[in-house]
């Protein structure tokens, strides 16, 4: 098992399977029903982040689109489980803090080049912890 | 981070358990940015959205007691009372917009109900630190009057409202102030319309979206309207929260100290033609029309008073919508520009953001406005626009098109 440091921004720990993404996300444009990114162009387009841990730079988006967005995935019970992200917003933190979901960032450049879509990895905010299996 | 004995009692609950949970997750934001201590404010501007998340926040820390202690003012839902002569909404929508009012009504904040509050009733001076949500907000305080604020959700300036506190990190530290990208602007800039298309210009030409850009190149004088709109865009383009204008803004007395002393990161110059690009990208130049929207953000006296000279004593051709502020409104009657308006068959409406289940009976259709904001946000209601500066946009509501 790797293990790799990283910092907390919202606690908890959350075990799943990982969808990255090249781009920024903003939740709104993302369909609350099954998950999926409906923005055009985007890396996501189409995919579903759906009870997964997603692996992005970062989140884009007015403050009332992005936490609308996240509460609307919770409300279907398809939102994220964790985010590994390289570049805090107050937008983001703030809301990922409210809706419970496990942030961190600051992770070692080595995990970047060892993961891919769907492999399985286990976030633990609360120790600065991200081990994969 | 360091807390005060004060702020540890809020978040042991001393003080009650709103203020409790404000202060826990205003810890873990400051944490999070590494911030080492919490400050003290003494304003905020929370932008109430009359969405779901915005409502579930605000009922969940009404729930467990507690006032701000600082008033927030808010922005605009929509004014239902208005809108039910003309539309039907929804047990729904109207259960959401009842629940929110009375929310925030009851978690003390300052009914405003306008996105424009630093033209007219919360106003920061130099320096001051302060917790603004709010897109055209954040750039204005922070860039024209030299206030603090980072860019704050919705949610994270009620907490601030809370606690009357924020952690101390960002632009709230007089080295992350500093400029990062020269921008030379050589396209003529005269217009206030041209500003809208300058600040949506800045960010679709810089790599990163949070940038802070240092504008040499502008007029002298530029009004507070132009500012109101560069500030828009940039933010709503980008993630642009404060920007220097080099012998305008109060941190740009010259290019050094806009830079701090620094080397600018990047150079770039905006020419005509890269605003053509911009406006193209946005906006088809003509057609027709079904209806004219205007107030993203909220129009003022000023521009109500362009509508009207342009207007004169013809009629429009198609319906014709302002969102403003109570005292823009109160003004417009006192002058005599609402009978103008309201005899040519148009509207002043208070207390109404244009991105609200209010304009549903637009939807599919094509409108005219000045805001590139305001073309954008609305497209996920299936509504679509022309952008036009304000005199333009307000021939085409006459013409029934915009030529």
């Amino acid at each position: 098992m790797r293990r790799y440091r990283c910092h907390k921004i919202a606690k908890g720990k959350a075990k799943g399977e990982i969808v990255i993404s090249k781009d920024p996300l903003c939740f709104y444009l993302v369909d609350p029903k099954d998950g999926q990114v409906i923005e055009k162009n985007h890396d996501l387009e189409g995919k579903s982040i759906a009870n997964k841990i997603i692996v992005f730079p970062g989140g884009k988006g007015s403050s009332v689109v992005q936490a609308d967005g996240l509460y609307q995935l919770q409300q279907e019970n398809n939102a994220p489980i964790g985010m590994i992200i390289k570049y805090p917003d107050t937008v983001l933190v703030a809301t990922s803090i409210i809706m419970n979901i496990p942030l961190v960032d600051k992770v070692d450049e080595d995990f970047y080049s060892i993961i891919e879509d769907d492999d399985v990895i286990e976030i633990n905010a609360d120790e600065s912890i991200i081990s994969i299996d | 981070m360091k807390l005060t004995s004060e702020e540890k009692d809020m978040l042991a609950g001393k003080y009650g358990e709103g203020i409790a949970l404000a202060m826990e997750i205003q810890q873990a934001i400051g944490e999070a940015f590494e911030a080492e201590r919490m400050v003290e404010i003494s304003r905020v501007h929370v932008a109430l959205s009359n969405q779901e998340a915005d409502l579930w926040f605000v009922e969940k820390l009404l729930k467990k007691g507690n006032k701000c202690r600082i008033s927030p003012t808010v922005n605009p839902p929509y004014n239902l009372e208005y809108f039910k002569n003309y539309i039907e909404f929804t047990q729904e929508e109207v259960d959401i917009i009842e629940r929110t009012r009375k929310a925030y009504r009851e978690i003390g904040a300052t009914l405003t109900y306008n996105c424009t509050p630093y033209l007219e009733n919360n106003i920061p001076r130099f320096k001051e630190v302060v917790a603004f949500s709010e897109s055209s907000a954040t750039p204005y305080i922070n860039s024209i009057y030299g206030a603090r604020t980072n860019r704050e959700s919705a949610q994270s300036a009620l907490c601030a409202a809370m606690t009357g506190r924020v952690p101390e990190y960002g632009l709230l530290l007089e080295e992350n102030r500093r400029g990062q990208v020269l921008v030379e602007v050589e396209a003529k800039i005269k217009s206030d319309f041209d500003y809208q298309l300058l600040g949506y210009t800045f960010p679709r030409m810089n790599d990163y979206h949070d940038t802070i850009p240092v504008f040499v190149g502008l007029p002298d004088k530029i009004s507070s309207e132009a500012l109101m709109n560069l500030g828009a865009q940039l933010n709503t383009a980008g993630a642009v929260s404060l920007y220097h204008i080099v012998g305008y803004t109060p941190e740009a007395p010259n290019i050094k100290a806009a830079f701090q002393n620094h080397q600018p990161r990047n150079k770039m110059v905006i020419k005509d033609e890269d605003i053509q690009e911009t406006y193209s990208s946005i906006s088809d130049k003509k057609g027709e029309i079904d209806f004219a929207l205007f107030g993203c953000p909220h129009l003022t006296i000023k521009q109500i008073e362009q509508i009207v000279n342009v207007l004169g004593s013809r009629k429009f051709s198609v319906p014709f919508w302002v969102c403003v502020s109570n005292l823009t409104k109160s003004l417009a009657r006192k002058m005599g520009y609402l009978d103008t308006i309201k005899s040519a068959g148009g509207h002043l409406v208070t207390e109404t953001c244009i991105d609200q289940p209010c304009w549903k009976f637009l939807s599919g259709k094509k409108g005219v406005t000045d805001s590139p904001k305001c073309a954008y946000y609305t497209k996920r209601r299936n509504m679509s626009f022309y952008i036009a500066d304000l005199s333009r946009a307000t021939e085409a509501a006459i013409k029934g098109e915009l030529r």
